[in-house]
């Protein structure tokens, strides 16, 4: 592949699973609204979000393949791992409402969605944009694509975030509870890990001071203008996602995605 | 890289082969975009280079989003409509630089209007991938530009401005759903990307 920067860098390939299970696994649970949107605008708003998504992982599943040239494809790293083999946070896994005993599952909840799309392309948009102007060029060209895809992402949970959050009484309330539940998902975004630490010294041009303050002030300028109080609790129990530790979530996720690709392999339609 | 990623098909730059390098450009002209089927896929910007490349001719085409379904359609048409013609090519796919709707032709926008679809504004330069610098405060403002530094979306129908988004998703990757108040029809807009 030609590229437009020089290759000086490349870019651990757990890091390159880690963004793209990101992108695989949200783009996959936000799917599960097609058909069930609350507006039939929102329902194409979120299979397209998610076929933005799937379209990063997959760009990046095929690079890692590429690079371990050892006969493995995109495929083989969307439906043939196990999930903790998956290095996706944790906060894309949950399921669309907020928090429930075990299994038990709730009604899809839009607020938890809009805040959960938010969070992330917030933290998306300013670290594709890093990685852009790295020096692994493969994944800067990849970067580059999701960044214009991310920031749209961000732009369109941001009016909702704010429509929402600065609605209804009901509205309001909902978009509190969801950004309350949510929150705490968010200290893994900055918890230091080797994942972290290798990537930060691969020459990728990750600034992680940076990217926290670009994120924390594209989330305090946006939960002002929606009229949401940020969370002030205390970081508890930090998920690890990005290590592999999971909640119960991600497997039930996967076993609905990778189902018809292991019970019928190599089947093409 | 053979492209500033400026121009979409330069002049025929290998010397060898001239000839047919030129019948393919031509040839390319009849493929058409699998969802958009007034506008070529060169007057989309997506292809980005045709060359000599040992034993056949290839042809280079870059992504419009990244999850943009008809990227595999696209391909094989290139194929068959240069098989047709008697040529046999390879199309490969190159990422960088990332595709732009600044890159869709002027007579490529002439076309999305006749055809009822807005053509996209030109990206600001402030929206460039690599611009950086200022307070995490300013870049906010890169990340997430403010309505009114976004112009108008004139209507491809009556040319109002008096317009407004009904919704940022439409029915494909590339494109928004706006209506005009001035004729009262909806109608899509190619997004800037």
């Amino acid at each position: 592949m030609d590229a437009s920067a020089e290759q000086v860098a490349q870019a651990p390939t757990e890091y390159l699973l880690h963004l793209a299970d990101n992108a695989l696994i949200l783009g996959q649970r936000n799917a599960q609204w097609c058909g069930h949107g609350p507006i039939l605008e929102e329902d194409l708003a979120q299979a397209n979000i998610s076929l933005d998504l799937i379209g990063q992982a997959r760009l990046l599943y095929d690079l890692v393949a590429r690079r371990a040239d050892d006969g493995s494809t995109e495929d083989t790293y969307a439906y043939f791992r196990e999930d903790s083999e998956f290095r996706n946070y944790t906060l894309l896994e949950l399921p669309h409402h907020g928090p429930l005993v075990g299994y038990a599952q709730g009604d899809l909840d839009y607020a938890v969605t809009i805040t959960r799309n938010f969070l992330y392309s917030a933290l998306m948009a300013p670290l594709w944009h890093q990685l852009a102007a790295g020096g692994d060029a493969d994944l800067a060209a990849i970067a580059a694509k999701s960044f214009k895809e991310a920031s749209y992402h961000l732009r369109h949970a941001r009016d909702w975030l704010i429509k929402l959050g600065d609605g209804t009484e009901t509205s309001h309330a909902r978009m509190q509870a969801a950004l309350d539940h949510l929150w705490p998902y968010t200290h893994e975004f900055w918890s230091d890990s080797a994942l972290d630490q290798r990537a930060q010294s691969a020459g990728l041009g990750l600034e992680p001071q940076e990217l926290a303050a670009d994120w924390h002030a594209l989330v305090n300028d946006a939960l002002t203008e929606a009229g949401l109080t940020c969370p002030t609790t205390a970081p508890g129990y930090v998920t690890q996602g990005k290590q592999g530790i999971h909640s119960e979530h991600l497997s039930r996720l996967l076993t609905e995605l990778q189902s018809l690709a292991r019970a019928h392999p190599g089947a093409q339609w | 890289m053979s492209d500033n990623g400026t121009s979409t098909h330069a002049a025929p730059t290998h010397g060898d082969g001239g000839a047919t390098e030129s019948r393919i450009w031509t040839l390319l002209e009849q493929v058409s975009d699998p969802e958009i089927p007034v506008i070529s896929l060169l007057d989309l910007g997506v292809v980005r280079a045709v060359r000599w490349a040992d034993p056949g001719w290839e042809v280079v085409i870059t992504p419009t989003y990244s999850g943009c379904p008809a990227m595999t359609q696209m391909a094989d048409d290139i194929v068959s409509v240069l098989a047709a013609a008697g040529l046999s090519v390879r199309v490969c796919t190159q990422l960088a630089p990332a595709w732009s709707t600044d890159w869709i032709s002027e007579s490529g926008r002439c076309k999305l209007r006749d055809y009822g679809i807005a053509p996209p504004a030109m990206r600001s330069p402030g929206l460039a991938a690599h611009d950086s610098g200022g307070t995490a405060a300013q870049r906010v403002l890169r990340f997430v530009p403010r309505a009114a530094a976004s112009p108008a979306v004139p209507c491809p129908r009556c040319g109002s401005s008096h317009t407004h988004l009904s919704s940022q998703f439409g029915s494909t990757a590339c494109k928004a759903q706006y209506r005009c108040q001035a004729c009262s029809e909806p109608f899509d807009y190619f997004k800037p990307y």
